[in-house]
């Protein structure tokens, strides 16, 4: 009995079974299949940052800045170009994996605390060039998209996102357990170790920059694709501060956490959006909550996890032992 | 040209002012308050909620906020920030974010999302020096700028308190054995930290209308003066915030306003590109493997 119910491939079958019916048992609601896309396309977004930020160890506020570059590319290579969405879809994600190398290349040097701030100002910086860059973007008043003729429905292109995502899920979780995710888990751990080791970290942390951007990007084009128009304003500085507390209250270094966090955090406006401002209150609240009492992530408090990863996410003891210790001294 | 630079250092001054509240905060507590904006816009609209309750004269009230300012660094301090003092970087940089973002909510509950002005600190007509315009006001923010950052040298250069702050942002354990309260060293720092960027929040106010927002492009410019400044040193955040303050004044006449951000910030990637550390930042040794 036990083994049933901590059995993870029962949960996620069920998981699967019910997005799929999704759209049939909210009656073919727009409104409710845009929720689950949304989230979909930040789980997508989430689940890059955590192969970034969490395995990897690179903290990136710049995320959005991806996103939207990805429904930019798309929409230009779409729409003004003429191609194809299967061109226009792998063309987003090649795009922002590019532009992430140029953000990249220094950002390999940098650590912390600056790495921080100068992916900040990417995120912040690309959706000014988004309104400024007027023969291209369209300024203020955006691009519009149209969807390809097989998937023009909302219920058809909700199926195209959901198998997408599931693909994509998939392929992070292999390359979170290969030999890639290993060499970040161990760039994370200590960097000087991991060049002991063998690893070429400059090259490591390049392709993290990259794989994480290209996905992020792909997330972008598909959000593009299914709101059918692209705005300067769908992808600001918040969101990318949104990505980095979806990865931090679901749990880092877990893709289950990620896309715990990217549910939890779309579906928190969809509740409290009736009050202008509420929404960020709640989400702050939550996440002081969440780093006060859970330190390691919603995803600790729930048995999908397995056990290997667990002891992965835990922090390293070192650092902490001694003052720890000093401050028991103090209390006694 | 000279009234482009010059209302630039204005900027510069309150970007300045931001800057070295964040970098004291981060050299003693090894923490970046992304919630410094935020804490400092609640200043100014507790500043505005005590003039407009008519009993406080603008003085009365900037005092007021100031004092506020302390407490509420203090409060966030010991309520929330102590309790990860021990966690990851990462951590508590989500946690001032959360703090961001609630603060940022509750503002806009209490005060409402619509602009209003603020009073300024020194009325006057602007008048001219050397072909460049300058208001009272101005004067006044350069001259409190040069102050505090004077007395800041000073307390943490020569005082008991910056000695416990040095130590304590070189070696915690060490500075515990040598019998520093690091607590209560940890709160002075925020409350100062929060002092400062409340200053800085009451001298925006004029300038930009007082809304819920208004602090953070301030915030932004304050991170990249702070990145110019390599994060540690505190004369290297004022005089950051003062070149951040006129080039991007410089940019946004002679090229777009929107742009100011952008090439700020292509600046700094450029100067972290050549100088991972920042300007004033020395090379980093590591410490621990």
């Amino acid at each position: 009995m036990k083994r049933i119910f901590f059995d993870r491939r029962l949960y996620v079958s069920l998981l699967v079974v019910l997005l799929l019916t999704f759209p049939f048992l909210m009656g073919q609601s727009s409104y409710f299949m845009g929720l689950v896309v949304t989230m979909a396309i930040y789980a997508i977004a989430a689940m890059s940052l955590n192969l970034l930020t969490g395995y990897g160890g690179q903290v990136s506020i710049g995320q959005g800045g991806f996103l939207m570059m990805g429904t930019y590319s798309t929409g230009i290579i779409s729409s003004t170009l003429g191609f194809p969405i299967w061109v226009a879809l792998p063309a987003a994600g090649v795009i922002a994996a590019l532009v992430s190398l140029v953000i990249g290349l220094p950002a390999v040097r940098l650590k912390g605390h600056f790495l921080a701030v100068a992916t900040l100002g990417f995120g912040l910086c690309i959706p000014e060039i988004a309104l400024n860059w007027k023969s291209v973007t369209g300024g203020y008043s955006g691009l519009p998209l149209m969807r390809p003729e097989w998937a023009s429905s909302d219920l058809a292109f909700f199926y195209v996102i959901l198998v997408l995502t599931f693909l994509v899920t998939w392929m992070l979780m292999n390359i979170a357990n290969s030999r890639l995710g290993r060499a970040f888990l161990a760039i994370r751990d200590s960097e000087i170790a991991a060049a002991a080791t063998g690893i070429n970290v400059a090259g490591y942390k390049t392709i993290m920059f990259m794989i994480s951007a290209f996905f992020t990007g792909l997330a972008g084009g598909l959000y593009a694709y299914w709101v059918q128009y692209i705005s300067p304003n769908d992808f600001t500085i918040m969101a990318s501060f949104f990505l980095l507390a979806m990865i931090v209250v679901g749990g880092l270094a877990s893709i289950w956490g990620a896309i715990l966090g990217a549910v939890l955090f779309t579906g928190i406006p969809h509740f409290s959006d009736a009050y202008v401002g509420v929404t960020n209150l709640v989400i702050g609240v939550a996440v002081v909550l969440v780093i006060l009492f859970r330190p390691a992530g919603l995803v600790s408090l729930v048995g999908l996890i397995k056990p290997g990863e667990k002891q992965r996410s835990r922090k390293k003891p070192t650092e902490e032992l001694p003052v720890r210790s000093l401050e028991e001294a103090d209390n006694a | 040209m000279g009234q482009i630079v010059v209302s630039g250092l204005i900027f510069g001054c309150v970007y300045g002012l931001a800057a070295l509240g964040l970098v004291l905060i981060f050299r003693t507590t090894g923490l970046v308050n992304f919630a410094h904006g935020e804490m400092a816009m609640v200043s100014s609209f507790v500043a505005f909620t005590l003039l407009s309750s008519s009993e406080f004269s603008y003085y009365g009230a900037f005092l007021a906020a100031i004092a506020f300012s302390a407490l509420f660094g203090v409060v966030v301090f010991w309520v929330l920030i102590r309790h990860v003092s021990q966690a990851s970087h990462l951590n508590q940089l989500v946690m001032t974010l959360g703090v961001f973002l609630a603060v940022h909510g509750a503002a806009g509950l209490i005060w409402g999302h619509t602009p209003t002005s603020f009073p300024r600190a020194v009325e006057g007509k602007p008048f001219s020096i050397a072909g460049v315009f300058i208001t009272p006001n101005e004067i006044f923010v350069l001259v409190t700028t040069f102050i505090l950052s004077m007395i800041l040298f000073v307390l943490f250069r020569y005082t008991r308190v910056g000695l416990a702050m040095r130590a304590s942002s070189q070696d915690l354990i060490a500075a515990r054995l040598m019998g520093i309260n690091v607590n209560a060293v940890f709160l002075v720092t925020w409350a100062a930290g929060s002092v400062l960027g409340g200053i800085a929040g009451l001298l925006t106010a004029p300038f930009t209308f007082l809304g819920v927002s208004m602090m953070f492009n301030v915030l932004i410019m304050a991170f990249a003066a702070a990145v110019l400044a390599g994060f540690v040193s505190l004369p290297g955040a004022v005089i950051g915030g003062l070149m951040i303050g006129i080039f991007g004044n410089l940019v946004s006449y002679y090229w777009a306003p929107e742009m100011a951000l952008v090439c700020t910030f292509a600046l700094i990637v450029i100067v972290l590109y050549i100088r991972p550390q920042g300007i004033f930042g020395e090379a980093q040794t590591m410490k621990k493997v």
